[in-house]
């Protein structure tokens, strides 16, 4: 047994946890009865990969082919989207779509059927995988496609590690020129600008924004946009980014070693880094050429970053909302969040593109995320947003929701009865992978 | 190109390290006792790196065919990393010899046998480096793990002499001791996070210090100085802790 948690820091369980090198290792883990879930890299906020019995796939990390001609990498699920970067990015390949950290693993990353700063053109992850083998309970191997099984594929697609535990999967990735991106960030003074901002840069093919969520009245909703492409060799300006376009200089490394302590973050400092961090960039719009690590994963240059929400923890809250109810809704939901004066400096606005998937969490319209220190407050004002997320017929992203009950994901969930039973048969009605989230939104017992 | 021969290819540790002397170009022999493990490993380093590696079988304990295995090597390595070990189970350890002899057969003596056919090849060559991971645990016995311990402290004064016979030969011995480690012998204990490293951070270590011709590594720098502190506790109060 020992402590562990997801990235939120909340909830910390006590469990048994042990991995695997071969899927004749974890046939055994599995041959032993009572329900487990799979934990990659704890990237996910809340409690879906936690329960007393974690199996980790960490050490199921090996490449298993890459195919020169066509970019198609298959590799066993516990290998992590920075391994791969850093293995293919210096040969001129990227991924087809990546989430805001890269220190996710490939298995998560479909499991959670996460998104980019490119959904509205690329869709989320699972929509370019190519084929997967899962094992299921029992041990057998089921090799799934959006043609061959394609029915246990869509559910293990954004299924939440509920079907099995994915062993491996093939994907195609992404031709790139160079490891640079070039970016125009666009200062906007409101909600209304923003909003505008995204419907003018549907033709970039990366789009997100930063938005204040401290700022009330005339300035709630200013943001700044990052909108990028992979820049190609002839737009490398400087000499030493030409010479070798694909190897980038790493970046500064970070590390926040000690928990700080919880009074560290509160209203004022956050206000304070909002104030900068909006102020440092001067209005309109700029260019630059940047490093794919910098455009991506920005916060990835501050290990365990977590650590600043201190021992409470935090969550993000984050929901979407169709974009029929776009800026009306988004207008209610964050005058309630600034009202609140609880949010934090790190809130991320995106604009997505169409989605229909089983139980995936992505649809067209505005997501909104947001990290809150863990608090009763913090909780009450959840229980408020949810009503208002639903009542547009929005819903919750699961991979980072602690605390969500099950009304609200049936609500808002089209799919969660069909879910729910399909989980059972393929479990002959016993519960075999079960994860906190899991049991607390109803789709395990 | 230089060349790594790895024992014990098949280790989280190991693992890492030849990703790591793949990366910076070198090619690789892995050794291992369960080729069925190790053929995944290969494969695996390379779609990473298109790097040469080769796969041979070798068993730490059977000490005859130490010479055999080495003289088999088509390529004479440039550096000798030796990871195998066997933790073994402390408690299992006090009443059943077997345990305990393999605990030592493995860390030790397995060790020394085949790194003694290296270091005659290396000081003829009056070259090539030796890399012998052994462990904190050797510091000092502690009641908890004292059999693996001694047999680890064994190995490590065997890696002491040995830097001290080659140094005049021109070949290098560097000892490793990674303290605390996230591999498959420690992932279901809670270890202090600060204090431990990751496979990945061993693996530079060893190579980063093999470059500088390190002798003594500590793979976080707080152990050098936490063994220091554990080695100089007197005995008369050592032997009443519970550690």
């Amino acid at each position: 047994m020992r402590k562990i948690s997801d990235w939120g820091n909340y909830p910390v369980i006590e469990a048994d946890v042990g991995g695997f090198d071969t899927a004749d290792q974890l046939r055994q883990k599995l041959g032993k009865p009572g329900p487990v879930i799979a934990f990659g890299n704890g990237r996910s906020y809340g409690d879906a990969s936690l329960q007393e019995n974690i199996l980790l796939t960490r050490r199921f990390s090996k490449f298993l082919s890459f195919d020169e001609a066509t970019g198609e990498l298959c590799c066993q699920a516990g290998v992590l989207l920075s391994e791969i970067l850093d293995v293919f990015v210096p040969r001129g390949w990227f991924l087809p779509v990546t989430p805001g950290t890269k220190l996710i693993t490939v298995g998560g990353a479909i499991a959670a059927d996460v998104h980019g700063k490119n959904h509205h053109v690329d869709g989320s992850f699972g929509q370019h995988v190519l084929s997967m083998d899962v094992m299921r309970s029992d041990g057998s191997v089921m090799t799934c496609s959006p043609t061959e099984n394609a029915e246990f594929f869509n559910i293990t697609t954004g299924g939440m590690g509920l079907t099995g535990i994915i062993l491996t999967a093939a994907f195609r990735l992404r031709k790139i020129e160079t490891a640079y991106i070039r970016e125009e960030t666009v200062r906007a003074a409101n909600l209304d600008e923003i909003m505008d901002g995204f419907e003018a840069s549907n033709d970039w093919t990366y789009s997100v924004a930063w938005i204040d969520c401290l700022a009330k009245g005339d300035s709630m909703g200013r943001s700044i946009m990052m909108r990028g492409e992979h820049a190609k060799t002839v737009e490398l300006l400087n000499p030493s980014h030409k010479h070798a376009p694909l190897k980038p200089k790493s970046g500064i490394k970070l590390d926040i070693p000690v928990m700080f302590p919880n009074f560290a973050l509160n209203h004022w400092t956050m206000q304070a880094f909002n104030f900068a961090y909006y102020n440092m960039c001067r209005p309109g719009t700029h260019k630059s050429i940047v490093d794919y690590n910098s455009y991506f994963y920005p916060l990835d240059a501050i290990g365990n970053w977590n650590r600043i929400y201190g021992k409470r923890g935090f969550t993000q809250y984050q929901f979407v909302i169709p974009k029929e109810a776009g800026r009306e809704g988004m207008r209610n939901i964050l005058r309630r969040i600034t009202d609140s004066g609880l949010g934090s400096f790190l809130a991320v606005l995106k604009l997505f593109g169409e989605q229909e998937s089983f139980i995936s969490f992505p649809m067209a319209g505005y997501t909104l995320a947001l990290d809150f220190p863990i608090s009763l407050k913090a909780m009450d004002l959840f229980k408020e947003l949810d009503a208002m997320v639903a009542g547009y017929g929005g819903r919750l992203y699961l991979a980072k929701d602690s605390r969500m009950d099950a009304a609200m994901f049936e609500k808002t969930y089209p799919n969660a009865d069909d879910f729910r039973q399909a989980i059972a048969t393929l479990n002959d009605g016993e519960t075999r992978f079960a994860s906190l989230l899991s049991k607390r939104i109803g789709v395990t017992s | 190109m230089k060349n790594v021969l790895i024992l014990g290819a098949t280790s989280n540790l190991a693992q890492a390290m030849a990703k790591k002397f793949a990366a910076e170009g070198w090619s690789l022999s892995l050794a291992a006792r369960n080729m069925e493990l190790l053929q995944p490993v290969a494969s695996d380093l390379q779609v990473r790196s298109k790097a040469e590696v080769q796969t041979v079988e070798f068993d730490a304990t059977d000490f005859p065919s130490h010479q055999g295995f080495y003289d088999s090597l088509t390529t004479k390595p440039d550096a000798v990393i030796c990871v195998f070990g066997y933790m073994g189970d402390q408690l299992i350890a006090r009443t059943d010899f077997d345990e305990v002899r393999k605990t030592i057969d493995v860390n030790y003596t397995g060790a020394v046998s085949i790194l003694n056919v290296v270091a005659a090849d290396f000081e003829k060559r009056g070259h090539g480096s030796i890399v012998g991971i052994s462990s904190v645990a050797g510091d000092r016995g502690r009641q908890s793990n004292y059999i693996y311990g001694s047999a680890k402290a064994g190995f490590t004064a065997y890696l002491a002499g040995l830097r001290n016979r080659l140094f005049k030969s021109g070949a290098h011995v560097m000892t490793v001791k990674p303290g605390f480690c996230r591999t498959k012998m420690t992932e279901s204990l809670e270890l202090p996070a600060a204090l431990t490293a990751s496979p990945e951070q061993v693996a530079n270590a060893v190579f980063h210090g093999l470059e500088k011709r390190r002798n003594v590594v500590y793979t976080l720098w707080m152990w050098r100085w936490i063994m220091l502190v554990v080695q100089h506790i007197p005995e008369v109060v050592f032997k009443r802790l519970e550690m």
